[in-house]
């Protein structure tokens, strides 16, 4: 890469965190106001000691978690933070558990549901890091990892330091760590109390990479937290079996469990592509952080195909990401500037109304753990066709399901939901029904299984 | 004292090869999949006609030698016959031997195989002749009972079958119609003289789906437990009717699960009572006065559970495809290219639309089993493509 072409790359990441930190920014002004309203901030110094004498019948209580995150909505950069809030919540009514939720940093976030703590309050640097999170941009070569990566592996130890200092605070009967990020926490929290520890993985860094360069580090702690758990949850088969393969992970010790919807998303009635179809215009979305591990570009070199037998049909990219130059700059060079459209980061409520619109959404990722974002499109009355390299389409059977490499059929499913009214409808009518059933509470009710097998 | 009547249903369709939207107006055969084996139709027929038809032929020749007494039916779809002419003919001559016999009745049906009878008469009509004159041409036999595809019945249909002289015709002894009675009598269409035999489909089932079930709580099904079953059904009764698929015999059921060797046992079983006796359909009409009219405004099929149409005309995708593919028989009548007249029928195959059946796909079911697609979805997919192609073909031809 020459050195011009790597300094373009560097502007384009840092846009791309840029661009989260600006809007996250927004919201935690938002989430701040909120929080002077709120009675007590949850930070170590303040939090009470809760005392283990206080519960008494062991044989009713409720098992006591203690959950370990990185980030929860509305200060997320990815699906983690969506889904272990969406878990948690569902866990929390069906009344068997109650959680204690850590997170490394300070977000003023408060729940119903759960008590949040912050491990320590956010720094400048932790700011930055958790802009880019591992969810966010992703460098293409050795060279290239270095900062980012450096920044936020310093981060998850001092994570394991903070919780070390608090962990006398808190009464727990087990540690249920979400992904690398949480990991080294996890195993710290598992020394000190001699408590199991659950090890749930929503993604790994070979879903990451897409493929691509492994940064070893993050792999390290991925497998070094696999290892000390007692039991791991993995999001998927597909999952399940990569960690088998690549971390020589033993599969009796794995549960998958799906992830659900949240189907309160579901309340948009504005149509803001309305005008694209009243032309007569047919939509195609792809929704997801424009990273390799989407493949952004394969919906690209799919589009053009389409585009070559179906004058009608456009394409609408919603997500931001270390790619999105690349991608714009691959729809000009094919001759698709007219056709595809790019939305950035969007609001849920946006981007539950862009599903609204849609004829078909896409997701064409080269790894995919699981995939909310398909299930949250059926919910939205929009059918889907999803990659097989997925989780989601273990769960899902009326769904067209694509190898993520091959575009000719891609773009042969996209043109049949396009051309066949009779098609799209049975294709969402019965995968509506079939999302509807894939729900928080089911994989709730799992954990809490894995819950009372290990505390009992 | 018990009679029973024997009538197996045989047929292939040419299954569609992979089309893609990128394919149509390129000229390709439909029927013709060399990369993917699933859609192989000559690899396909090779398969069933080693594994069934040949060994069971073999069966049921053995038995007619040896038992004057036994006597089956055969209804071959003419799909099947042209595919057995071209690419296993030892299959198609050892039918002929078994027909030679002079008790092996063959009935009559669709020569595509297909729904026609909902969707258009005068293609019926077209079709029931063509398979007549296939019959004879191939078995010199001329064929006085109808059944059609999958066993549909209705009212029209025996409309129909009275103006073109049938004596009898085929249909499912649905329980919706028969109402707790019992299927083992010779019904009337309704103001008809044509006779209706219902198969019996505990029986009939019991072979063809529950043979092999280890699950069943009858499991295994013995040669002497089914006589018992079938004598105490027949007793006092006209024929107890045992309608099922051909390919039953070591395709649906392994050989290693022991069905060719109960076929074989169950003739010499069945006869050791000399009262019992084995009817072909005509010989169970002509034997029986009808006991009773059936009125069957809507159709029943010998299909899942619900026994009417849904396998095939139920979700928008199957519902699409039949509507869009009848729609073009005016101009296909104007044309005069056999070849595009051809592929519009063989399109017809009620199997397409069955594979586009989504009722039972979260199941798993026995539809996923005969399904050569991934999902209903790519079925769908594929036919249009093949159809959009044959629909530009026809324009082209027209404007000529």
């Amino acid at each position: 890469m020459t050195g011009e072409a790597k300094n373009k790359n560097i502007k384009n990441r840092l846009g791309s965190w840029l661009r989260w930190l600006f809007s996250s920014k927004e919201r935690r002004a938002k989430s701040s106001i909120k929080q002077t309203k709120a009675t007590k901030t949850e930070t170590p110094i303040e939090s009470p000691p809760i005392s283990r004498k206080a519960e008494s019948k062991p044989s009713t209580r409720k098992t006591k978690v203690l959950m370990l995150g990185w980030e929860l909505p509305p200060h997320n950069s990815g699906g983690l933070g969506v889904a272990c809030h969406d878990l948690c919540e569902s866990i929390h009514q069906l009344e068997k558990a109650q959680i204690t939720f850590l997170l490394p940093h300070d977000l003023g976030i408060k729940l119903p549901f759960m008590k949040v703590i912050a491990c320590a309050p956010l720094s400048k640097r932790t700011e930055k890091a958790l802009g880019q999170t591992a969810y966010g941009p992703r460098r293409n070569s050795e060279d290239q990892a270095g900062d980012l990566e450096g920044d936020l592996v310093d981060q998850v130890e001092k994570y394991a330091k903070d919780v070390e200092k608090i962990l006398s605070k808190i009464d727990f009967d087990i540690i249920h760590a979400h992904d690398w990020l949480s990991f080294k926490a996890g195993i710290k929290a598992k020394e000190i109390s001699g408590k199991p520890l659950i090890a749930h993985i929503h993604s790994t860094e070979f879903d990451r990479s897409g493929g691509g360069f492994i940064y070893q580090k993050i792999a390290d702690i991925e497998k070094m937290g696999l290892s000390n758990a007692d039991k791991i949850i993995t999001v998927s088969n597909l999952t399940k079996n990569q960690i088998v393969d690549k971390y020589s992970i033993s599969p009796s010790k794995i549960s998958v469990i799906h992830n659900g919807v949240s189907h309160k998303w579901n309340k948009v009635s504005s149509d803001n592509l309305k005008m694209l179809k009243k032309v007569g215009k047919k939509i195609v979305l792809f929704v997801g952080r424009m990273t390799i591990q989407k493949g952004p570009d394969y919906f690209i070199k799919a589009a053009k195909k389409v585009s070559q037998v179906m004058d009608e049909a456009v394409f609408v990219m919603v997500g931001a990401g270390d790619m999105e130059r690349q991608i714009i700059e691959q729809a000009a060079s094919l001759g698709l500037s007219d056709k595809v459209f790019f939305t950035g980061f969007v609001s849920i409520e946006e981007r539950n109304s862009l599903y609204r619109s849609a004829d078909v959404y896409v997701m064409p990722s080269i790894s995919e753990p699981f995939g909310i974002v398909a299930l949250e499109s059926l919910i939205n009355r929009t059918p889907i066709i999803i990659s097989k390299q997925s989780g989601v389409s273990e769960t899902i059977r009326h769904a067209l399901k694509v190898d993520f490499w091959d575009t000719d059929e891609m773009a042969e499913k996209i043109v049949a939901v396009l051309k066949h009214k009779s098609l799209n409808k049975t294709l969402l009518k019965n995968g509506e029904s079939e999302a509807k059933t894939i729900t928080w509470e089911k994989a709730a009710q799992k954990c809490i299984d894995i819950y009372e097998s290990l505390t009992k | 004292m018990a009679s029973v009547c024997f009538y197996f249903q045989v047929h292939q369709p040419y299954r569609i090869k992979k089309m893609r939207v990128f394919d149509i107006g390129q000229g390709h055969d439909y029927f013709v999949d060399n990369e993917n084996e699933r859609l192989n139709n000559e690899i396909i027929l090779k398969k069933v006609a080693s594994k069934c038809y040949i060994p069971t032929n073999e069966v049921i020749l053995n038995l007619l030698n040896k038992h004057k007494d036994f006597k089956v039916a055969f209804s071959f779809s003419g799909t099947l016959l042209e595919q057995l002419e071209k690419s296993c003919p030892e299959a198609l001559e050892s039918f002929k031997k078994i027909v030679q016999t002079g008790r092996a009745e063959i009935l009559s049906e669709t020569y595509y195989h297909s729904l026609s009878l909902i969707y258009n008469t005068d293609e019926f009509r077209h079709q029931v002749k063509a398979h007549r004159q296939k019959v004879i041409d191939l078995f010199d036999y001329e064929p006085t009972v109808f059944r059609n595809t999958e066993l549909i019945y209705n009212n029209d249909l025996s409309d129909e079958l009275e103006k073109m002289g049938y004596r009898g015709v085929l249909m499912e002894g649905a329980d919706h119609i028969l109402k707790g009675e019992s299927p083992n009598f010779v019904r009337r269409a309704m103001g008809k003289n044509l006779k209706i035999l219902l198969k019996n489909y505990k029986l009939s089932d019991d072979i063809a789906f529950r043979f092999s079930q280890s699950s069943w709580s009858e499991y295994p099904l013995t040669v002497d437990k089914f006589v018992k079953w079938v004598e105490e059904a027949g007793r006092d009764s006209h024929t107890v009717n045992l309608f099922m698929d051909y390919e039953t015999f070591g395709e649906h059921h392994f050989k290693e699960s022991g069905i060719l060797d109960f076929l074989e046992n169950l003739p010499e079983e069945f006869l050791k009572s000399p009262q019992n006796s084995f009817l072909t359909p005509s010989e169970a009409i002509d034997k029986h006065e009808a006991i009773a009219e059936l009125d069957v405004p809507q159709s029943v099929s010998w299909a899942d559970a619900e026994r009417d149409l849904s396998a095939w005309i139920e979700n928008s995708m199957q519902k699409d495809a039949l509507n869009k593919l009848y729609s073009l028989e005016k101009a296909i009548k104007k044309t005069k290219d056999e070849k595009i007249k051809e592929d519009w029928r063989r399109l017809q195959t009620s199997d397409h639309f069955y594979y586009m059946c989504t009722k039972y796909f979260s199941d798993g079911d026995v539809h996923k089993y005969f399904n050569p697609y991934e999902t209903p979805y790519e079925a769908f997919i594929n036919f249009m493509n093949a159809l959009s192609d044959l629909k530009l073909r026809l324009d082209l031809e027209n404007k000529k």
